[in-house]
Parts: structure tokens; C-alpha cells; sequence
């Protein structure tokens, strides 16, 4: 019961961290990769343990398929970070507001 | 024969109107008159019909609305007094129609005047043949229509388009009330049939009906209502201001309209409902206050008034204030002698002044006339006549009818009778006689007697009328000397049976025979008095008073008189003009361009691109702020779940949310 409520804990509180660390970071957009990346693995420790605890594979499955998702996505992701350093020399989030409606 | 007499004036309106161009400036007039004159001729075998025959005619055409309790028909009604009120309409219009003829000559919309003056005569005729109100009501807007269309004929002129509004919006205020009355007839009798009203009435004799939570006798409150229309219609007191203004419509038009058919038509009205009135002694005081005060008023104003015309058309008020208290005094037979009497004479002095207008080319000031006598013999004693006539001389048509009117009133003074009102008519309408001679003789001495004041260039040109202008008086002249003498037997003759049950007095106001037992020094009062006032005008007129003009109340009083008592200067002051005013500033400017369009139109206009430029706002580019509306909108959808889900908790989650907000 202990370890039940405390993986539930853990797992959101890693995704309020990386919620916040998007959320709040106005510098680097690095950071913002870096907390997607997080909330992934939040995401995925979720499901492996909830796979675990009601004895079903899929959780476990799914969170692999995750894995690979945010590997896919974390590539693309600092692939255009790398382009947009190229165009304008910097990688703080502050300044990218030139779509402003 | 019947329906022929009325449907003659509109075929001869809608040709001498619609083909005018076609048929020429003759042909059209030609056709016109001969159409009346056809049913002036038809009349007269009506008359002979119904009145002296006693044979009531009822027609019932085909149905007209016919909805619910809601049934009118078509309906003609011929009986006594619409007979005589036939003649009276169709002969005055016929004459007027022969006299325009010549007078309308130089004008180049004639068939446009004859085409007006002839639906006028329809109009009129409608009116007093119909046998339901509604079909009344539908000749009574027509006359106000076609009295609107004639004033406003020389539709350039400024003062014309200003009276023809007027005398429109006046007598629109008089229907008004008379509409509403219809609508109380209906909802009381549940029918608009005359029959019917009239023969239910005396069970309402004591029904009141709540108005305005007080409760009102049905008949006094119906006969209010009524009166206000004919207020309105006979230009009494309180809607009279239109009369005098009319004046601007053509001469022909002014002898039409207000001697013999429109202003007539309220007090037809009246005598037409007398089953009705006279279940009401409210109603009855209502007519000798308003009749008598109007006589008075009426008479006093023309004393002093300058235009030819104008003098007249106050004298014509003056005359239905007559008939109308009349009415109040249950002589509804007696009004409707005077009815005629009048509209014989009043029909010649009109057509008389406007033969002087003719022959002095378009003057109507009085006091820019003189010595005509001189240059229009024919017309001035024919004016001589018209004005004894009105004055009241013995054995002329006014003789018979005005001082019977005065009699009948002497006997209200009476106190045997318990009529305290009517001892009012009693020496308003006495005091008037002395007034209306006066005025008359002073007319007769400005224009006719007195040295010339017109200008070298007008006095060569004055010139009799010619014949066709010439005959129609000589005939109205003959009419207003013997029709009272010829027609008194029947129309207020003891016992006479002339008039059916067309007109109903109640024979506790029957009072008729009273009046033979009256002093003679009282039967002579009238004729003394009209005999003094054409005195005084002699001798004013003759002696020149100098004393007066240098008498500060005389001036004072004559220009109060003059500006006919400020009525005028009252209703513009005190209703116009704060009714524009009210309805320019606040229905038009704050009402229907502000707070409506504000609300509306344009207050969408802008509320929409200023929520719209704030909205766009919210995009600001920042990553950070979408974000945050991504997380808010992801938490906002997790509270509206959980508050459909328990809904006793969420009420009070509500209360806080509003409390923090």
C-alpha cells in the first residue's frame, strides 16, 4: 500500500516538475527540451508501474513505444533548436515573440 | 334612386378627376355639377319620399366586415334627418359646383378642384346616409381627407399647406375621441348599428363602466367621447382654432366646407345619436356649456377681425355653438332647423365676400374695401341679406330658427325646471345675438358703405361677377329669405310628425310648448338686441368715434379680441411647441438616435472589434503564456467534470470562485 501511493507520488510530481520547468523557464529553450523530455519519463514510470500493480503488459509496452517517441521527438526537437541558433544566434525563449497576434 | 344619390359625387369625382385632361377645363366642370346637380334633384324626391311620406328607407347592400361578434354591412339609412340633411349637402354643393365654375376660371387645375369638391360631396354623403357607425366613421375621415386636399389646393402657398395640416391634425384629435367612442359603443352594445344602439340604450340607462377604476355612467362616458369628435368636427371650444385658419383654402371651398357640409357634421352627429344623448342629462349640461361658451367666444372674436373671410368663418362658429346648445336643450329638432336655415345663409355671405374677392382681385383685408355698394350692387344686397338673415331680422330664415333656439333657452331659466346650465346658454347665446349683428353691419359698412381704401389700380378694375357666379346667389339669396318661413311648419311645427322617430327627446325635456307661454318683452329681446347692435355699428361706423380710438381698454381689448383671445398663442406656447420640442430632443435625439442605437446598431458595431482587439491580445507570442492557457484550459475542463459530477459541492466551489473574483 506504501509503495502503491508512493510511485503515484513520485510519478506526478516528476510531471508537475517538468510542467513547471517548461512553464517557468523564460531563458532556454534547452530547458524546455529537457522538461518535455522529463515529462516522457514521468509519463512512462506511470505506466510501467501501473502495469506492474494491475499485472498487465500493456503498460509496459506502451511505455517502450514511449521511449521511442520521445527519442524521435527530442531529435527533431534539438535538430530545429540547432537551425533556429543558426538564424538567430541565440536560445532564450523570452525573445522568440515576433508571431505575436 | 337611394344608393344612386350617393354613389352620383364619386363617379363625378373619379372622371372629372382621373379623365380632367381629357375632358377639358369645361367638360370636367360641366360634368361635375351636373352630377350633383343630378343629385341634389334625386334628394328631393327623397325627401319628398321620406319626409313627407313617412316612408323610412333602410338598405342593406351586401356585408362589409363580418368577423366574431363583429358584423357590418353596407348599410344606407334613410330617414328623416338624413333626408334633410341630403338637401342640405347636395343644393349647397350644387351651387358651389356652379359657382366655381366661374370662379375657379383662371385656375389651371380645375377639373383637380371640381374632382376634390365632389368627393367631398360623396364623403358628406356617406356620412350622413350610413347606418352604422363605422360607416360614419369612414365618411367622417373622408370629409376631414377632402377638407385637407381643398384648403391645401393652391398647394404653393406656405399658409395654405400650414392651415390644411392644421385643420388635418385638429380634427384628427376630435376623432380620436370619436373612435374611441365607437370602440365603447361596441364593447357595450356589442353591435355599431344605429338601430340597435338606439334601442338598447335605455337599459343602460344606469350601467356604469369601469374607467381608470372610477366608475362612469356608460352613456355619459360614450357621450363624452362622441362630443369630443364633434367638437373637433363643429370647430366648438377647445378644437375651434382650425376654423378661422381654413380660411386659406379657395372661397368656394370655405362655403362648402364651412357653412353647409363639414363643420355640420358634428352636429348632425349629435342629432343623430339623440336617442342616446338623451339618457343623460351629464352629456346634455356638456353641450350647453360648450355650445353657449363657443357662441359667445365665437361672436365676441369676430367683432374685431379684419379679414372678410375670417369674420364669417367666426360667425359659422358661432352659429353651431347655437345648434349645439340647442342639442343640450333637447331641441335636436330645432338644431337641425337652424342646421339649415344656416347653411343657406352662411352659404350666400361666403359665396358674397368671395364675389368680392373676385372683383377686387384677390384683396381680402376689410379695411383695404369700402364703398362697394357703388360698384357691386347685386352683390352687396345679396350680402345685405345674408347678413339679416344671420342677425336674425324677422321673417329671414334665421328669424325662425335662432330665436326659437333663444326662447327655448329663456325657458331654461325657469327655475320650475331645475336647469341651472341652461339659464347660461340663456345669456351667452342673448349677449352673442347683439355681437353677431354688430360684426355682420360692420362688415357691411368696412366693405360697402364706408369711403373707399382701395388703391386707384384695384377700383378700375372692380366688375361685377358674371352671371354664372350671380345666379347661385340669387338662388341662396331666395333660399335664405324664405326656407325658414317655408320649412318651420314642418320641422318644428307643433306635433309635426315630420320626424318620426329619427330624433328622440325625452318627454320630460320636451319644453316646446313652454315657449308660448313666454313674455313678450322677453320674445322681443332678441330682436332688440340685434336691432341695437346694428345701431351701434351705424353709429360707430357713420360718426367715427375718436373717443375710442384713443381709449386705452378699447385698444387693449381689441387687440386681445383681434388675436382672437391667444387661443393660438396659448396652444403653440403650451402644446406645440413642448411637443416638438419633446419629441425632437427626446424621442429623436436621446430615445431613437441614442439609447436605442446606442444599444443597438452601433453599439454592436463597437462592442465587437473592441472585445475582439483584446482578445487578440492574448496571443502574445510569448511560449510561456500559451502555456499557461493550455494548463489553465486543462485545469478549468478538470473543474467542470468534477462540478457536473457533485453538484451540491460545486454550488458552494461557485460561491467561492465569485467571492474570490
Amino acid at each position: 500500500m506504501y509503495e502503491q501511493i508512493n510511485y503515484l507520488n513520485t510519478s506526478t510530481a516528476l510531471f508537475l516538475i517538468s510542467i513547471i520547468g517548461i512553464f517557468l523557464n523564460q531563458k532556454n529553450i534547452l530547458i524546455m527540451l529537457m522538461s518535455l523530455e522529463m515529462m516522457f519519463l514521468s509519463i512512462s514510470f506511470n505506466l510501467i508501474f501501473s502495469s506492474i500493480l494491475i499485472d498487465d503488459i500493456v503498460g509496459q509496452i506502451f511505455s517502450l513505444l514511449i521511449l521511442t517517441v520521445a527519442a524521435a521527438e527530442s531529435s527533431i526537437g534539438l535538430a530545429i533548436l540547432v537551425i533556429y541558433y543558426r538564424i538567430r544566434s541565440v536560445i532564450t525563449v523570452e525573445l522568440m515573440t515576433l508571431m505575436s497576434g | 334612386m337611394y344608393i344612386t344619390v350617393v354613389i352620383l359625387p364619386l363617379i363625378g369625382s373619379l372622371i372629372s378627376g382621373f379623365g380632367g385632361r381629357l375632358l377639358g377645363y369645361y367638360g370636367a366642370s360641366i360634368f361635375a355639377t351636373s352630377c350633383v346637380g343630378l343629385s341634389f334633384f334625386l334628394s328631393l324626391l327623397i325627401f319628398y319620399e321620406v319626409g313627407f311620406c313617412n316612408s323610412v328607407c333602410y338598405i342593406s347592400l351586401s356585408s362589409w366586415i363580418s368577423t366574431g361578434t363583429l358584423t357590418v354591412n353596407w348599410g344606407f339609412l334613410f330617414d328623416a334627418v338624413t333626408s334633410v340633411m341630403l338637401i342640405v349637402v347636395t343644393s349647397i354643393s350644387t351651387l358651389v359646383h356652379m359657382y366655381s365654375i366661374s370662379y375657379m376660371e383662371n385656375d389651371p387645375h380645375c377639373p383637380r378642384f371640381m374632382s376634390y369638391l365632389e368627393i367631398f360631396t360623396f364623403f358628406m354623403l356617406v356620412l350622413v346616409t350610413a347606418d352604422n357607425t363605422l360607416q360614419m366613421f369612414l365618411g367622417w375621415e373622408g370629409v376631414g381627407l377632402a377638407s385637407y386636399l381643398l384648403i391645401n389646393f393652391w398647394f404653393t402657398r406656405l399658409a395654405a399647406n400650414q392651415s390644411a395640416i392644421k385643420a388635418l391634425v385638429v380634427n384628427r384629435i376630435g376623432d380620436f375621441g370619436l373612435s374611441i367612442g365607437i370602440f365603447a359603443l361596441f364593447y357595450i352594445f356589442n353591435s355599431v348599428d344605429y338601430l340597435t344602439i338606439f334601442s338598447l340604450t335605455p337599459f343602460f340607462q344606469n350601467y356604469c363602466l369601469s374607467f381608470l377604476g372610477i366608475d362612469i355612467n356608460t352613456l355619459t362616458f360614450i357621450g363624452v367621447l362622441l362630443f369630443i369628435g364633434a367638437v373637433g368636427k363643429s370647430a366648438q371650444l377647445g378644437l375651434h382654432t382650425w376654423l378661422p385658419d381654413a380660411m386659406e383654402g379657395p372661397t368656394p371651398v370655405s362655403a362648402l366646407i364651412h357653412a353647409a357640409t363639414m363643420v355640420t357634421a358634428g352636429v348632425f352627429l349629435i342629432i343623430r345619436f339623440s336617442p342616446l344623448v338623451e339618457y343623460s342629462s351629464t352629456i346634455l349640461g356638456i353641450l350647453i356649456i360648450f355650445g353657449s361658451l363657443t357662441t359667445f367666444f365665437a361672436a365676441m372674436t369676430g367683432t374685431f377681425q379684419n379679414d372678410l373671410k375670417r369674420v364669417i368663418a367666426y360667425s359659422t362658429c358661432s352659429q353651431l355653438g347655437y345648434m349645439v346648445f340647442a342639442c343640450g336643450l333637447s331641441c335636436y329638432n330645432v338644431s337641425m332647423f337652424h342646421l339649415t336655415n344656416h347653411a343657406f345663409f352662411k352659404a350666400l355671405l361666403f359665396l358674397s365676400a368671395g364675389s368680392i374677392i373676385h372683383a377686387l382681385s384677390d384683396e381680402q383685408d376689410m379695411r383695404r374695401m369700402g364703398s362697394l355698394s357703388q360698384f357691386l350692387p347685386v352683390t352687396y344686397s345679396l350680402m345685405l341679406i345674408g347678413s339679416l338673415a344671420l342677425t336674425g331680422f324677422p321673417f329671414l330664415a334665421g328669424f325662425y330658427s335662432k330665436d326659437f333656439i333663444l326662447e327655448l333657452s329663456q325657458i331654461g331659466t325657469n327655475s320650475n325646471l331645475n336647469n341651472s346650465i341652461a339659464a347660461l346658454s340663456c345669456w351667452l347665446g342673448t349677449l352673442s345675438v347683439l355681437f353677431t349683428s354688430f360684426y355682420s353691419f360692420r362688415l357691411i359698412y368696412l366693405a360697402f358703405l364706408n369711403n373707399s381704401n382701395s388703391s386707384k389700380k384695384v377700383l378700375t378694375s372692380v366688375h361685377e361677377s358674371n352671371l354664372l357666379m350671380l345666379i347661385p346667389l340669387l338662388i341662396l339669396a331666395v333660399g335664405s329669405i324664405f326656407i325658414g318661413y317655408l320649412t318651420k311648419d314642418f320641422f318644428i311645427g307643433f306635433g309635426t310628425n315630420f320626424w318620426n322617430s329619427s330624433i328622440f327627446i325625452l318627454p320630460y325635456n320636451a319644453n316646446f310648448i313652454e315657449s308660448e307661454f313666454l313674455e313678450v318683452q322677453i320674445k322681443w329681446l332678441p330682436f332688440l338686441l340685434s336691432t341695437f347692435g346694428i345701431i351701434l355699428a351705424t353709429i360707430i361706423n357713420l360718426s367715427r368715434f375718436y373717443i375710442l380710438i384713443n381709449w386705452n381698454f378699447h385698444n387693449f381689448f381689441a387687440f386681445l379680441i383681434n388675436k382672437k383671445w391667444f387661443w393660438d398663442f396659448i396652444y403653440s406656447r403650451f402644446f406645440i411647441y413642448p411637443i416638438l420640442t419633446f419629441g425632437y430632443n427626446i424621442t429623436l435625439k436621446n430615445l431613437d438616435r441614442g439609447f436605442i442605437e446606442l444599444a443597438g446598431p452601433y453599439g454592436v458595431m463597437n462592442f465587437i472589434p473592441t472585445w475582439a482587439n483584446l482578445i487578440k491580445k492574448l496571443q502574445t507570442g510569448q511560449i510561456t503564456h500559451y502555456i499557461f492557457f493550455m494548463i489553465l484550459g486543462l485545469c478549468s475542463f478538470f473543474i467542470l467534470f468534477y462540478l457536473i459530477e457533485n453538484l451540491q459541492f460545486s454550488m458552494f466551489l461557485y460561491f467561492v470562485l465569485m467571492f474570490f473574483i
